[in-house]
């Protein structure tokens, strides 16, 4: 067995295993140990990777080709370069802190750790795929467990949200799926065969036509995952009726699948497209970056805050995308990986203080700092870095994406990027002042001496994703050089 | 004379014997054992079903009447399996309700029957053969229908369908016959050659489209569907859906191929707006049902609607698309059937707000429930993902993304009412839940093969190319 196909098996293994488990304590033991092993598979394979580099120059390594269904030409093509390393280990490490902040899940846990594994095999199924069809399949098995994992185990209008977040989603994907039947029917253009393999269609030159018609498709179709303006409804509905562990999964990896796609898929295979729609495209990234970090302002509710946070933060992603250069492009995949720990570690948090106190109202929280000093402490430092403080992630991305923007000759583009960047002060705003309140605040909350501290599980899970937070910010280059290579193949056809 | 060349009828004379063998039985088996008559007719059934798949010729019989080729004779086996399995799922219904009134064997007397019709049907070689198939297939279905006559609304179920059935087939055959003063012929090989466009063709087509599209349950020729489905016993409801539906869909499909080949710049557009209604109105109407067998109904129309995009390809991919489509749907469907028809003889309820809780009391089937509908849905990675995914290719080959686009879109409408029946077994508590139970052996090898297909089909994909070679003749 390959190196790539076992980020697919060991998920599937232990999916299997937990369907003898009898009770809550073997179910999360048994989930604890896959996803143990998923994250040392990931650390593994980021050395892996960088020996395999050394000697290998292709755009993907640990390539493997399995034909499937012969007449489509559909394969199994399975491959890395160094964003999808990064995103597998991201994956792994807010998976495990995912099992971590779910030990105490008392409802049908069985039930609940199989579906949140399966989720996380189609994400990683996901970032190892290079051929359309797969692709397709695993990001349709990472979006479905949702509608149950929101449903069962959620709280508030659970139903209404699991049903909205579902429906959009796969709507979403079933756009997506035109799209990407436009690109396989013109992957011939210049008399080859027809093809699902990404590589191959790059090499392909599709016509204008063509490009113009399916690249929005294939772009709404993955960037409503990434939580695009005007189709991010779900988003703050779906968090808030979410259980812990699963905002945190949802936010922290599943919502990268939408950039991720941009570029590998819509970008790459149709730039002429990415060109024509570039403009409008950028006008509701910016208006999602601007509109999300005021809607952020205006919340009471903890998680619903930090959903809207995510669509302002993750609509850089995809602003950063759309600026077609190097800088912001290497700003993009960082501020997507630094988004995913930092806001996993916000909704583990926020999961830890509503299971003390049972309200995620910032109008019912104050002085938590003095009776939670772990969480509080782990509070501040997460907002510090989701606002940009120089240190951590956040600014390291922040900085990238704006300087990117900037570098645009185009004086549309400057303008927007100044219009986005108006976006920091505004996350300053909301951060600051929750902090202010629910931290620092008068104590507001009764029965204040009895609220239970941080237990092992929820710190391990939290330092599991603190540290490559300090990581990326403290010493970003390695990560930066393995980004910055990779991103090189995928750009050439968008500079132009 | 050689009678070597009827072995090319294996499929219609074992099940002629069957037939025969079961009425024998009737007569000398006792009236305190009728039960046994249920085994002996799934065994010969399951013996008939094995044979089946014993390679076979290709070759044609009286003058050209009769054909069979690898495809025809691999569909046989499709609709056999799909037999066995409703056989193997209405066991206990049998046994329970309808042996103690003394009708257990004529009720696999007229299944048989009328599946004899099917094979007839898609065996034609012309337009005779095939309007015998149709009627054969079609009578003893209405009878069937009305079968539980302790219920009213078995009773108007059978008088629905045979009434609508019969103005279908009469239609059909006005079409036929103004198909026959254009061409002078009734054989299909001779009127591919003589047929041409004009209008008394095109309203020869039309009209016998229609006899086809009832048995499909298109759109606007749905109106019997949901009401039959309703009153009729569930299993002839689960034969209606798939086994009548997908015969109908292959004869429908090699006749506009091969003999209205020439016109088929017309029965495109005609295909075309059928399909977008069928899909359009089969979902929507979905959305609001209660009662399952309505409810599947509907979802069973608005199958039918995608099923047109692989046929409006017109060529060897579209009818490969669709025949692998059919074989993943009755599949799926039948799962579906089969835990409605368990939890229909257990309690005896079939709404959908009784299923409220299932999954706490009865996991495995709601599991099979789950797993039926995200085949109907079309999720991967189980099978109704890629039968709908080679549909839609086969539609995109020929650039009709718009179609795609609208079908995909409905895909999104389906999979809200699929969700509600999964919100129902999954996310509800239910105050009232149905208690546990466990089917007898019957039921529970009829729900694992439609498991075992429901999973193994779409990712196993020599399958397909199976299938595709073998279109490959008829075209």
């Amino acid at each position: 067995m390959d190196i790539l196909t076992l980020f697919v098996v060991v998920p599937v293994i232990t999916v299997l295993a937990l369907v003898f488990t009898k009770d809550l304590k073997q179910a999360r033991t048994v989930a604890m140990l896959g996803s143990i092993v998923q994250l040392g598979m990931a650390i593994n394979l980021v050395f892996a990777y960088f020996k395999e580099k050394a000697v290998n120059d292709s755009i993907m390594v640990f390539t493997k080709d399995y034909v499937w269904f012969e007449h489509f030409n559909i394969h199994y093509i399975i491959g890395v370069d160094g964003i999808s390393v990064a995103m597998l280990l991201l994956t792994a490490i807010v998976v495990l802190a995912g099992v971590f902040i779910s030990w105490k899940t008392e409802d049908l846990p069985k039930e609940f750790f199989i579906s949140l594994l399966i989720l996380a095999t189609g994400v990683y199924g996901f970032f190892i795929s290079i051929d359309l069809f797969t692709m397709f399949i695993f990001f349709e098995i990472a979006v479905i467990p949702m509608y149950l994992l929101i449903g069962i185990w959620g709280s508030g209008p659970k139903e209404y949200s699991a049903m909205k977040l579902t429906l959009m989603l796969m709507g979403a994907s079933a756009v997506l799926l035109v799209g990407i039947l436009g690109i396989y029917f013109n992957s011939n253009a210049d008399g080859g065969a027809l093809t699902f393999n990404i590589l191959e269609i790059a090499k392909v030159n599709i016509p204008f036509e063509a490009q113009k018609l399916f690249f929005p498709m294939v772009f709404v179709g993955f960037a409503v995952l990434g939580a695009l303006f005007p189709f991010h409804t779900w988003s703050p509905d779906g968090h808030a009726s979410a259980p812990t562990a699963v905002s945190m999964l949802h936010a922290g990896v599943l919502m990268k699948l939408g950039g991720y796609g941009v570029f590998r898929v819509a970008m790459f295979l149709l730039p002429e497209g990415a060109i024509h729609w570039n403009d409008f495209f950028l006008v509701l990234a910016a208006i999602g970056v601007v509109y999300g970090a005021f809607a952020a302002i205006r919340q009471t509710d903890l998680k619903y805050i930090n959903a809207y946070a995510s669509v302002s933060h993750l609509g850089l992603v995809l602003f950063a995308l759309l600026m077609l250069n190097k800088t912001a492009w290497n700003g993009a995949i960082i501020q997507s990986l630094s988004h995913g720990f930092l806001t996993a570690m916000f909704f583990a948090l926020i999961g830890m203080i509503y299971g003390r106190t049972h309200t995620r109202d910032i109008n019912k929280l104050g002085g938590l700092m003095k009776i939670l000093p772990f969480i509080g402490a782990i509070y501040v430092i997460t907002g510090m870095a989701y606002l940009g403080l120089p240190g951590f992630s956040g600014f390291i991305a922040e900085m990238n994406i704006f300087v990117g923007g900037f570098q645009h000759p185009d004086m549309f583009h400057r303008v927007l990027t100044v219009l986005a960047v108006s976006s920091i002060v505004v996350t300053a705003v909301y951060i600051l002042r929750l902090v202010g309140k629910i931290m620092m605040g008068p104590l507001e909350t009764n029965n204040v001496e009895n609220l239970p501290k941080a237990t092992w599980y929820e710190k391990t899970g939290i330092l599991l994703l603190l540290i490559p937070v300090i990581a990326i910010g403290v010493a970003p280059l390695w990560l930066s050089d393995m980004i910055m290579e990779s991103i090189q193949p995928f750009i050439q056809g968008v500079i132009k | 004379m050689d009678f070597s060349s009827f072995l090319l009828m294996r499929h219609e004379l074992i099940l002629l014997v069957i037939i025969l063998l079961l009425i024998v039985a009737e007569i000398f088996i006792p009236q305190h054992k009728k039960g046994s008559i249920v085994h002996l007719a799934i065994f010969l059934f399951g013996i008939h079903t094995a044979v089946g798949f014993l390679g076979m010729g290709d070759g044609v019989l009286f003058g050209g009447m009769f054909r069979t080729t690898g495809m025809i004779h691999f569909f046989k086996n499709v609709l056999n399996v799909g037999v066995f399995i409703i056989l193997l799922q209405s066991a206990d219904w049998l046994q329970e309700k309808i042996v103690a009134q003394h009708k257990g064997t004529e009720f696999f007397v007229l299944m048989f029957s009328s599946l004899l019709g099917m094979y007839f049907m898609i065996s034609s070689g012309d337009f005779l053969m095939f309007y015998l198939g149709l009627e054969l297939s079609t009578l003893p279905v209405a009878a069937l229908a009305a079968y539980e006559t302790s219920k009213r609304i078995s009773s108007e179920a059978g008088v629905k369908l045979i009434l609508s059935a019969a103005l279908a087939s009469g239609v059909s055959l006005f079409g036929i016959s103004m198909l026959y003063a254009t061409s002078g012929s009734i054989y299909f090989s001779e009127m591919a050659e003589m047929i041409s466009v004009n209008n008394l063709t095109i309203l020869g087509l039309i009209l016998f489209f229609t006899g086809l599209a009832f048995k499909i349950s298109l759109v606007p020729f749905h109106f019997w569907t949901a009401d039959v489905y309703e009153g009729a016993p569930i299993s002839v409801a689960s034969y209606l859906s798939v086994i009548s539906k997908g015969a109908a869909v292959f004869i429908l499909m090699i006749l506009l191929f091969t003999v209205f080949k020439p016109l088929m710049g017309i029965w495109e557009n005609m295909i075309y707006i059928v399909a977008l209604a069928t899909m359009f109105i089969g979902n929507l109407f979905a959305l609001r049902q209660q009662n399952m067998k309505r409810f599947l109904a509907f979802s069973s129309v608005a199958q039918a609607g995608f099923i047109l995009l692989g046929i409006i390809n017109g060529e060897q991919l579209g009818f490969a698309t669709v025949i692998y489509f059919v074989l993943v749907y009755i599949f799926s469907n039948l799962a579906a059937f089969g835990v409605v028809q368990a939890i229909s003889l257990q309690t005896g309820k079939e709404n959908i707000n009784d299923y409220e809780g299932l999954y706490r009391t009865n996991p495995k089937l709601s599991l099979v429930m789950m797993l039926a509908l995200f085949s109907l849905a079309g999720i991967p990675p189980v099978a109704g993902f890629f039968g709908k995914f080679f549909l839609f290719t086969a539609a995109a080959s020929k650039g009709y993304y718009l179609l795609v686009f609208l079908a995909v879109v409905n895909v999104t409408i389906s999979l809200y009412y699929y969700l509600l029946v999964i919100r129902a077994m999954f996310l509800r508590k239910g105050e009232n839940p149905i208690a546990f139970f466990t089917s007898k052996l019957y039921m529970r090898l009829g729900l694992v093969l439609t498991v075992l297909g429901i999973i193994v089909l779409g990712v196993y994909s020599p399958l397909y190319d199976y299938i595709f070679e073998l279109s490959k003749g008829l075209m």
